[in-house]
């Protein structure tokens, strides 16, 4: 399913740009971003570190501080988040677009019980009287794998394993059954059993609850197992965006086929992904072509001095000149 | 371990250091220059006068004697007789303490009250003016003596607008409150100024927290935000501060009383001091002391009941 540019169910991002202000200057952390999730569906979103992944997706939910400037467009359910207020936005946040963060432990509050952090959401967005609320964080509890609820809700984050905070985490994230969740390597933190449960965690509630799922990864394999569509990002630009299947069969972003090419035997579908040669893309001075010319292999002079533009063309986009030899 | 049994542990802890700090105020009062005869009696006394007053107060004994009648005093609650005032000391101290527990007490509330709104407020203009004027009007806070503080106030709330008592202490509750105000004030600057600061720079801290941008994505209001997941995290990084400023407002008590001519424990001692008046010395230090250990102790508790990862 490919959701259009004039979608007003979904989610639709277009040149979104984020420039942290630093006293070493500006930071062009995101530049130039363009996504789109249906809802329902699970769009993966990955690059190596440091390609604003994290950034795009707080710049989405509108979480950025001060020191940061997001322009572009941001449109949910067609309502442009950018030129909403601060107060326009709470009800946005939490009971329609949720957010998994990157680092659980830090996300939890050291200091209240994890019950109170999940009945917060159910007070901000839901009429529910207290017992109500207590049911349903011992039901989300249950929802996200945590046993013995009851006791559980009365803990502190530092009594929970760091799979156990993840878990919490997202039952936070879905207590106000958000229609859409932006999760942040909602596995990179946990060893690989405890990964595999709350991919599998994620997807059946997913279908559970008919959310549509941004999900960011590092995995390839958990792309191509999990994601009908997938964005690739370097340096804070999207390179290329389409059905995972075709994009990783047929890339048509340099930077995706040697992704790909790095990626040792098998393909895809068990491969983590790993940088490939050469120097990192500078955030400081963004390049005026294309980010990735100085590690491309099929570079043109064009591409170190005009940015290829984004091509749409049925289900797929990408913005690569050098295309067609790869 | 629970929390009971943390603090058992936590006050069992206190014995041993009350015990040093006995040592420790003992031998002090003996190393103290000049003795109490001649501060007492005037340089011009007998031999035999002298004698006799040293037999009465027990300082003809050895040392080791003079400890242990110490320590046994302090046991049966009975700390002597004040060389000076020839009164008991417990008696003497009895009389004092009250005018400085409401002192600092005063002080210390008024300190919190006037910080901990103006540190939410500094520290959400942060670098713009409100922050600017608050952060400068405490600067002159923390670098001026604080008997110059207390003399402007005296002089312009007291002697000129006539606000307030010059000094004294007054009777009953309401008048000590009244008269005691403007020391409280003037103690309090100083104190207020340290705990704006901490807490300012505290908050800062808390809001660049992950879990911060975790409560918004809730959708949670900033006042909600504010009140209950910043405030809290951030006095957690405060109160161990607040605890150990109590010692300080004690010494300040001790400036405060002597600008204000409040009969605290504060003039008391730098009176006690000036007459090499051992006894009293010795059992105010000692008091002194024990206060500030159960400032310490009243800080661990209100540490663990804002902070669950304290003594699980
Ligand atoms: N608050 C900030 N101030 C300045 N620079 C920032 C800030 N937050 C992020 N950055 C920078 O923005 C760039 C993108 O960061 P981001 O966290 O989005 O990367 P990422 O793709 O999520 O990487 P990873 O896979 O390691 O999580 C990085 O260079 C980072 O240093
Ligand atoms: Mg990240």
């Amino acid at each position: 399913m490919m959701a259009s540019r004039d979608d007003s169910t979904g989610l639709t991002v277009r040149e979104l740009r984020v420039v942290f202000d630093t006293s070493r200057g500006p930071i062009f952390a995101v530049d130039g971003v363009a996504l789109d999730v249906a809802p329902g569906e699970v769009m993966g979103l990955v690059g190596e570190s440091g390609s604003g992944k994290s950034v795009s997706l707080r710049a989405v939910a509108r979480l950025l501080h001060a020191n940061a400037r997001v322009t572009g467009s941001v449109r949910w359910r067609g309502q442009e988040l950018l030129s909403l207020s601060d107060d326009q936005m709470l009800p946005i946040r939490g009971a329609q677009i949720g957010i998994i963060f990157q680092e659980p432990m830090a996300a939890l509050n050291p200091v209240l019980p994890i019950g109170l952090q999940i009945e917060e959401s159910l007070i901000a967005h839901t009429t529910m009287d207290k017992a109500q609320r207590q049911a349903r964080a011992l039901q989300l509890l249950d929802q996200v794998g945590i046993a013995s609820g009851a006791t559980r809700l009365a803990q502190f984050p530092h009594e929970f394993s760091g799979g156990m905070r993840q878990r919490a985490m997202i039952a936070i994230a879905l207590a106000a059954s958000p229609a859409l969740l932006l999760a942040d390597e909602p596995t990179t933190a946990l060893d690989v059993t405890i990964q595999d449960q709350i991919l599998r965690l994620l997807l059946r509630l997913k279908d559970e609850l008919g959310m549509a799922l941004l999900l960011v990864t590092h995995d390839l394999g958990v792309v191509a197992e999990t994601c009908t569509r997938v964005a690739v990002m370097y340096a804070g630009r999207v390179c290329e965006t389409g059905p995972t299947a075709d994009v990783f069969a047929n890339p048509h972003h340099a930077y995706t086929a040697a992704l790909l090419r790095a990626m040792p035997g098998s393909g895809p579908a068990q491969a983590k992904l790993i940088p490939i040669p050469g120097m990192a893309p500078r955030l400081d001075a963004p390049s005026p072509g294309c980010a990735f010319a100085p590690r491309c292999t099929v570079s043109e002079p064009l591409c170190t001095t005009t940015r290829p533009p984004f091509v749409q063309e049925a289900t797929r986009s990408s913005a690569c000149y050098g295309r067609a030899r790869l | 371990m629970n929390r009971g049994a943390w603090l058992l542990g936590r006050l069992a802890q206190i014995v041993p250091s009350f015990l040093l700090i006995g040592v420790v105020v003992f031998v002090l009062a003996r190393l103290l220059p000049g003795d109490p005869m001649s501060a007492m009696l005037g340089d011009h006394a007998s031999d035999a006068t002298i004698a006799r007053l040293n037999a009465q107060l027990g300082l003809d004994q050895s040392i080791p004697v003079q400890f242990l009648a110490f320590v046994e005093g302090i046991f049966r609650g009975e700390l002597g007789v004040s060389i000076a005032y020839r009164v008991p000391v417990t008696q003497l101290i009895a009389e004092r303490l009250p005018a400085t527990l409401i002192l600092t007490g005063l002080s210390a509330v008024i300190g919190i009250v006037v910080a901990v709104p103006l540190a939410f407020i500094a520290a959400m203009r942060e670098n713009q003016w409100p922050d600017l004027v608050i952060r400068s009007v405490f600067q002159v806070g923390l670098s001026t003596p604080i008997f110059y503080v207390g003399l402007l106030l005296l002089t312009v709330f007291a002697a000129q607008l006539h606000l307030f008592p010059v000094g004294g202490y007054g009777e009953g509750w309401a008048d000590h409150l009244w008269h005691l105000f403007l020391p409280a004030c003037t103690l309090a600057f100083s104190f207020a100024a340290i705990l704006m600061r901490s807490l300012r720079g505290a908050i800062l801290q808390v809001l660049t927290a992950e879990f911060v941008d975790f409560a918004r994505a809730k959708g949670l209001r900033s006042r909600l935000i504010l009140g209950r997941h910043v405030l809290r995290n951030a006095l957690i990084a405060t109160v161990t501060l607040v605890g150990l400023h109590v010692g300080s407002l004690l010494g300040g008590a001790v400036i405060t009383e002597s600008v204000f001519a409040v009969p605290g424990v504060g003039r008391l001692m730098v009176e006690s001091i000036f007459a090499r008046d051992y006894p009293v010395i010795q059992s105010l230090t000692l008091v002194l002391a024990v206060l500030v250990s159960l400032a310490f102790l009243v800080t661990d508790i209100v540490q663990m009941w804002l902070d669950p990862r304290v003594g699980r």
